[in-house]
């Protein structure tokens, strides 16, 4: 017997405990509503976990399981292997952070697509640990101002890049694996369906800004996720088999300052000699990543060795021996 | 129809005949040759089930955790390191109150790393809310894990069958295969009430908090408690169709009149029964007591069986680092709210593979109880020489 609620459709319903802004929030129930209650959903620990179903409480209306941080993309390995022992052909959706994706999920994910579970895994990218208090992920950017990656007298943030984690994901033969923001809803849409025609498993990267942890007006978020297109920083792609398929071109590159202004995260780096190399760090990654996907008609002005540089310098991190940028410049 | 088998390969025959919709294990010894027997009736066509090669044990429980949640039945099996490494799903499954059956072929931990028998894996599971059932011989680990599919899915539990590595899952005996008629009579096809189906959604693992979580953690316990007359119900359905029983919870030899028990886990119980015997010969009133099932832990059981003995020794294949022996421990619990003060001396033997002989364990009887002032147990002697033992 059919005991959903006749009334109300949406997967993902409302009176849940996100924040004012909240991008992951927005993105899931864009996702899970393309999608529709016709589906089984497993959740990795994380906001979204905490702030949908908190304390006996649940917001969904479709089958949905946590289980714990690292395992949603085994769990949704066994679930789909059960549908399938069963003869059915339920989709099967993860959702996780990028902490559950990036870091303490990436093997359990591995493993999943490895073996060609027919499962789309959708990872929120806020880039930290959002629901622990905004500590640093091996999605976060480099120079972001976490509070395991604070900036002092000796540092500027986060030593380290952010994880090209679609290239890792891509390189498992995948059949389809794309990125995607809250700011573009038609390319968004347009990625959830292609991937729900797809057989096979499935990864959708979509960006996700977190006022709290991004430190920027809650109003922002769609504005934030755009600047970070806009820029080349988070370059909207599709790959199919490890093929780059598509991109999402751009009439003209805005400078990443657009970007991090609004950003509390970022915000130590203006007003500083020190914040002002890694500021230029910054449009080197993103001027590499417009060139590397073809963003642009014209060719960019490239910082090959400035974009090449993937640990940067200070204290207060791991490689907190290495020398300067600047000791870097003049020894070459 | 009896065969000579290896252990691992008696239990795949077991898993085989339960019908395991979904099978997810990675490798490591002592367990594998299970996983590869699995694997070949798959392969074969023998078992018509998804045979999933987990990229870690973590995932492998996981895959399981999740294969069962979505309404199918499940079997994996680790040891050792690899059980350690499922500990955080483990607790979860138990937690989610999903019917997963496991094996645990019982391998020591390391460091230093060790690939041979002893209970410590399990012992350090013991909190997580399985039940955990020890077998004696590969007939035992058959039937079990037959029983063991049963209590999963009537008390929506979680059961870990415990063999001995090496000596079960890689010793030849023979072995009394049920038929598939017998066995499907037996056990009904998986029905599980909270599988994830769009057509009636549910929310599985969502958060609690202080109001509510102690009271989720009470429902736990006297859900694993009231397993114990079910897991007794079954043994004994499962005598009445197939002819044979272990024990349920758990098995007496020549108690009766005894003033010694011995009392252990598993395939060692096999030469605790001819200490008995001999020293029953020499008009020594010795008994033993296997306990097959430590969790949950039989306390009144064990009171009734040991009321008329003077002196209790437990043979433990696993230490609780820091404390001491871990059923000792327990059973003295049990023994002290019943108002009994018998002398429990705990005996740590076996581990890392060595063998507890029918002359270490004689020689264990043997010794008064050498313990120092305020010690609660003692290693067992490395090694006796037959010689040594012959008090006669």
């Amino acid at each position: 017997m059919d005991k959903r609620d006749p009334f109300r459709h949406n997967v993902l319903t409302s009176g849940h405990r996100a924040c004012s802004g909240c991008g992951e929030a927005m993105a899931a129930r864009m996702v899970t509503d393309l999608i529709g209650p016709d589906a089984i959903y497993i959740n990795a620990t994380g906001c979204l976990q905490v702030f949908t179903t908190h304390n006996q409480q649940s917001a969904w209306q479709a089958p949905w399981i946590h289980s714990v941080f690292a395992n949603a993309a085994a769990v949704a390995s066994g679930v789909e292997a059960a549908l399938r022992a069963k003869g059915k052909d339920t989709p099967v959706v993860v959702q996780a952070g990028d902490g559950g994706t990036f870091d303490i999920g990436l093997q359990c994910l591995s493993g999943m697509i490895e073996r060609g579970h027919d499962v789309l895994f959708v990872c929120y990218d806020n880039e930290a640990y959002m629901n622990t208090g905004v500590q640093r992920s091996s999605s976060t950017p480099h120079a972001v101002r976490t509070t395991t990656s604070p900036p002092g007298r000796l540092s500027q943030g986060k030593h380290h890049l952010k994880k090209d984690v679609i290239s890792i994901i891509a390189a498992h033969h995948m059949p389809y694996a794309a990125t995607a923001t809250i700011a573009y809803f038609p390319d968004l849409k347009a990625k959830v369906e292609k991937a729900m025609r797809i057989k096979g498993p499935r990864f959708l990267q979509i960006l996700s800004p977190c006022p709290l942890g991004w430190v920027h007006d809650s109003a922002l978020s769609v504005t934030v996720s755009r600047l970070a297109v806009e820029t080349g920083l988070f370059p909207l792609i599709e790959l199919e088999h490890g093929e780059l398929t598509g991109v999402m071109r751009l009439a003209e590159q805005k400078p990443v300052e657009e970007y991090l202004r609004p950003q509390g995260r970022f915000k130590h780096l203006f007003g500083s000699k020190a914040g002002a190399v890694e500021l230029r760090h910054l449009q080197a990654l993103a001027d590499a990543r417009i060139r590397r996907y073809g963003l642009l008609d014209a060719d960019t002005q490239w910082d090959t060795a400035c974009a090449m540089q993937s640990v940067r310098h200070g204290r207060g991190g791991y490689a907190s021996s290495m020398p300067t940028s600047e000791a870097v410049k003049n020894d070459t | 129809m009896k065969q000579l088998l290896e252990g691992s390969q008696a239990v795949a025959e077991a898993v085989r005949l339960c019908r395991p919709q979904v099978v997810a294990a990675y490798p490591i010894t002592p367990q594998t040759h299970i996983i590869e027997h699995l694997a070949q009736q798959v392969a074969n066509g023998e078992l018509a089930a998804e045979f999933i090669n987990a990229e870690s044990e973590f995932g492998a429980a996981s895959i399981v955790l999740g294969a069962v949640a979505g309404g199918a039945r499940a079997f994996t099996a680790t040891a050792s390191q690899g059980l350690l490494l499922m500990t955080e799903v483990l607790y979860n499954i138990a937690g989610l109150r999903l019917p997963v059956v496991m094996v645990c072929a019982n391998r020591a931990v390391g460091a230093p790393i060790n690939i041979f028998s002893d209970h410590q894996d399990s012992m350090a599971l013991r909190d997580a809310g399985w039940i955990q059932l020890y077998v004696e011989s590969n007939q035992e680990a058959v039937d079990t894990l037959i029983q063991a599919y049963r209590i999963a899915e009537a008390c929506e539990l979680p059961v870990m069958v415990c063999m001995d590595g090496f000596f079960l899952t890689h010793t030849f005996e023979s072995v009394d295969l049920p038929t598939q008629a017998a066995v499907d009579d037996f056990l009904p096809p998986f029905h599980f009430v909270r599988t994830l189906d769009p057509a009636d959604p549910m929310t599985l693992g969502g958060g609690s908090e202080a109001d509510n979580y102690q009271e989720y953690r009470s429902a736990q316990q006297a859900a694993v408690e009231d397993a114990q007359p079910v897991i007794e119900a079954f043994d004994a359905e499962f005598d009445d169709r197939f002819g044979r029983a272990h024990g349920g919870l758990l098995q007496a030899y020549r108690l009766d009149g005894a003033e010694t028990a011995l009392l252990g886990m598993g395939s060692l119980m096999g030469a605790v029964r001819d200490v008995v015997d001999k020293l029953r010969d020499r008009g020594q009133a010795v008994g033993a007591l296997r306990l097959r099932c430590f969790r949950p832990f039989p306390a009144q059981a064990l009171v009734r069986y040991l009321s008329g003995v003077q002196r209790i020794i437990v043979l433990e294949k696993a230490i609780s680092i820091g404390a001491g022996g871990i059923l000792a421990s327990e059973l003295r619990a049990a023994l002290h709210q019943a108002g009994m003060m018998t002398p429990v001396e705990s005996v740590i033997g076996g581990l890392g593979g060595r063998d507890l002989t029918p002359q270490v364990i004689e020689s264990v009887f043997h010794e008064t109880s050498r313990d120092e002032m305020g010690a609660t147990f003692r290693f067992a002697p490395d090694h006796v020489m037959p010689d040594e033992t012959d008090h006669g």
